[in-house]
């Protein structure tokens, strides 16, 4: 007891902690950007994919379909250490990104996809009726409807994203749990300090993050 | 590629096999254990009630990653578990809070007459969870467990920082001493859409033919 408790508050020196917070800056930064980059072409493929465009849609969704069902992991080291072999060579910092921004996308455009089938075919029929085209149907009518409804489950698979920055470990990108794994790495008595700060740490911005959900479902609701 | 998959197709079967196991017996302990939180979260006792609700976001809000690496790095200190045990439990814990969730949901998607009719016939509290209410909220939450299995299936590929001889492992080793990772990864990526893809369209075909129902 007492060699974890003297653990416990050797473990967070300056340094130490000044190191681990610039981790969480780039978890961050990893996170806002893809979640940007994935609302933008998530949203684009779910419509793509409801609009059933001839062919174009069918393909779109087979490939959505496969990405989807694959390990986030597999596609952070597809793009890691596949693309080099056909010539693009990317930092780790923008092959993280770029994994998590096409693997996430996939998961909104299910989303998307699903929240705009829940809008009953009455609404569309309706705005085509008073004379509006299918664009300002969509536009006006669907997606304002739509929206209220992703918004919760959208924001739960934001936090999985943010979660799943940590996968980036495998690549070694100096994110907040590869810090965390070089501090315990020079003294396994900050094993326990160092999980318990990753911890709270990611509770805070994933908790918090779901705590925005929960103030939507609320406003939604009344 | 063919020839990659039959030089190492020992391997990979293997590993599919690790994968398979261990997303199972995760999928079976999280359901009771998800189970277990979901009737905590409703019973009226407000500690139950506190406990189960901290289990639950505190699992729910933290990567899988930590608290895999926690079971193997710490955990394996006191008690002696290798990377598949370690990974294996690490995925019960962090699927069962999900699951906890789902199964809330059906239970609370069980009209209240439903309650109110068994408890008036004389069954117990405990009966009527037993023998009315659960087996309603788990044909409502059916889809989405389906997608959790698939969800945990792919998650299990964190096994492969723990050394887990799962599937992600295998492609990291056979990428590694072959030096043809495109090949292995593609190959990987097969085996876990052979589990993955058939779920998925099931799942989705489910979804529309409860939604025909309702």
């Amino acid at each position: 007891m007492n060699i974890i408790a003297a653990g416990i508050f050797d473990a967070f020196t300056k340094n130490n902690v000044h190191y681990l917070l610039g981790g969480l800056g780039i978890t961050v930064g990893v996170s806002i950007i893809s979640v940007i980059g994935s609302l933008i072409f998530g949203s684009f493929i779910g419509i793509i994919i409801y609009e059933k465009i001839p062919f174009l849609s069918r393909y779109v969704s087979i490939i959505n379909d496969v990405i989807r069902n694959l390990p986030l992991l597999l596609i952070i080291f597809f793009v890691y250490f596949v693309l080099p072999v056909i010539g693009i060579y990317l930092p780790v910092f923008w092959a993280t990104v770029i994994a998590m921004t096409v693997f996430e996308s996939t998961m909104l455009a299910e989303i998307i996809r699903g929240g705009l089938l829940a809008i009953p075919i009455g609404q569309t029929e309706g705005a085509g009726s008073v004379g509006m085209t299918n664009q300002q149907a969509l536009l006006n009518i669907i997606l304002p409807q739509a929206i209220k409804k992703m918004i919760p489950p959208i924001i739960s698979q934001l936090i999985s994203l943010v979660k799943d920055t940590s996968l980036a470990v495998g690549i070694v990108l100096a994110e907040m749990t590869f810090r965390g794994q070089i501090i315990y790495a020079q003294n396994s008595n900050y094993t326990i300090p160092v999980f318990i700060a990753l911890a709270i740490m990611y509770f805070i911005l994933n908790y918090g993050l779901s705590l925005i959900a929960r103030w939507f479902d609320h406003r939604m609701a009344a | 590629m063919i020839s990659l998959l039959t030089s190492n197709f020992h391997s990979f079967l293997v590993a599919f096999g690790y994968t398979l196991l261990s997303s199972i017996i995760a999928l079976i302990a999280s359901t009771v254990l998800g189970t277990l939180f979901a009737i905590l979260q409703i019973v009226p006792s407000k500690t139950a009630n506190v406990i189960a609700r901290a289990y639950i976001e505190v699992f729910r809000n933290i990567p899988l990653l930590i608290i895999v690496m926690f079971f193997y790095l710490v955990v394996t200190k006191i008690v002696k578990i290798g990377g598949f045990t370690a990974g294996t439990i690490g995925l019960t814990l962090y699927t069962s809070a999900f699951i906890a969730e789902t199964v809330r949901a059906g239970i609370n998607s069980v009209g209240i007459g439903q309650t109110e009719g068994a408890r008036a016939n004389g069954l117990s509290s405990w009966q009527t969870l037993r023998i009315i209410i659960l087996p309603q909220a788990f044909k409502i939450a059916i889809p989405s467990l389906g997608n959790q299995f698939i969800n945990l299936v792919k998650n299990s590929s964190i096994l492969a920082f723990v050394a887990g001889g799962d599937l992600m492992y295998t492609a990291n080793n056979v990428a590694a001493t072959t030096f043809d990772s495109f090949n292995s990864y593609i190959i990987v990526g097969i085996f876990y859409l052979i589990i993955t893809l058939p779920l998925n369209y099931y799942m989705k075909f489910l979804e529309t033919k409860l939604k025909g129902m309702a």
